[in-house]
C-alpha cells in the first residue's frame, strides 16, 4: 500500500465499525434481541477486516516513485574499511 | 498501517473495544426498566378441613429419642407470582427463592430459604406452584409453636452483561399452629 492508500484504509476501518456497531445496537434494542445485536456486529466486524485488512489494489492509486537503478550507479554507497573484513571468527573444534 | 499484522491488530483492537462499550450502554439501558412485580402464597393441608389456613403440618423433629432437639415443620406451599416486568433484553435468568422470616430469644431475626427456582425467560414469569417445601424448615431450639412469621420472595436478576441486582417482597402475617402434630 502507498501512503495515501494507508489513511484511506485505516479510515474505512473506524467508519465502518463504528457504523455497524451502531446499527447493531439499535436493532438489538428494538427488537429486544441480545444475540441479534451480536450477530450483526460480528458480521460488521468480518466485513470490514475483508475490506481493510488485504492489500487490495485500489490501496496503490499514487504509488510511490523509487528512484532508477542508473540513478544508484551516479552515487556509490561508501565502503567499509578493509580491516573489518579480514577478521574472522576462530574455527571451534 | 503498513503491514497485514499491524492493520489485522489495529482492527482487532478497535472492534473489541467497541464490543465492550456496547455492553456497557446495553447494561446501562438496564435502568430505564421499571419493574412492578407480585407474589402472593398461601399454605395450606391437602387433609385439612379449613383449606385456606396458615398452616399444614408441624412435623416435630424425627430424633424422637433425643430430648433436646430441633423443631421442625414441613408445609405445602401454593406459590404464585408474575416477573415478568423483571426481564429487559439484558437479563439472562431470574433467580428467585422464598424465605420464612420469624424472630427467637437467641436471634434477632432467622432466615430460612424453603422453595428456590430459576427463570430463564419472560414466558416462565408467571407462575403458579404447588409443591411441598423444597429445604427443611428447621429451628435452632423449640421455638416454633405458634410462631409468627414473614415469608419473603427474594429474586436476583442475572443480566447477560453488567450488574446483578437484587430485591424482595415481604409477605407478613403467617402463624405457626400452637402444638405439635
Amino acid at each position: 500500500m502507498d501512503w495515501q492508500g494507508q489513511k484511506i484504509a485505516e479510515q474505512i476501518m473506524q467508519i465502518m465499525l463504528l457504523a455497524f456497531s451502531v446499527i447493531a445496537f439499535a436493532t438489538g434494542y428494538i427488537m429486544s434481541s441480545f444475540q441479534m445485536m451480536i450477530l450483526i456486529y460480528a458480521a460488521g466486524v468480518v466485513l470490514a477486516t475483508l475490506v481493510t485488512v488485504p492489500n487490495w489494489p485500489f490501496f496503490n492509486r499514487h504509488p510511490l516513485k523509487w528512484l532508477d537503478p542508473s540513478e544508484l550507479e551516479k552515487h556509490p554507497k561508501p565502503q567499509p574499511s578493509l580491516n573489518v573484513n579480514s577478521k574472522k571468527k576462530p574455527v571451534k573444534k | 498501517m503498513h503491514s497485514f499484522g499491524y492493520r489485522a491488530n489495529a482492527l482487532v483492537t478497535f472492534a473489541v473495544t467497541i464490543l465492550a462499550l456496547m455492553c456497557g450502554m446495553a447494561s446501562l439501558s438496564d435502568n430505564f426498566n421499571s419493574p412492578s412485580p407480585s407474589a402472593h402464597v398461601q399454605l395450606r393441608i391437602s387433609n385439612s378441613l379449613t383449606p385456606f389456613t396458615h398452616l399444614s403440618v408441624l412435623n416435630i423433629n424425627w430424633f424422637q429419642k433425643q430430648p433436646k432437639a430441633n423443631d421442625e415443620v414441613s408445609m405445602t406451599l401454593n406459590i404464585s407470582a408474575d416477573l415478568q416486568s423483571l426481564f429487559t433484553w439484558n437479563t439472562k435468568q431470574v433467580f428467585v427463592f422464598l424465605a420464612a422470616e420469624y424472630e427467637t430469644p437467641k436471634n434477632s431475626l432467622n432466615q430460612i430459604s424453603l422453595w428456590d427456582g430459576i427463570i430463564p425467560n419472560k414466558e416462565h414469569a408467571k407462575f403458579w406452584i404447588h409443591t411441598s417445601n423444597k429445604y427443611r424448615f428447621i429451628d435452632q431450639g423449640s421455638n416454633l409453636r405458634g410462631k409468627e412469621y414473614n415469608l419473603t420472595m427474594h429474586w436476583h436478576v442475572m443480566p447477560k452483561t453488567g450488574k446483578m441486582l437484587a430485591d424482595k417482597i415481604v409477605m407478613p402475617g403467617y402463624r405457626l399452629p400452637e402444638e405439635y402434630r
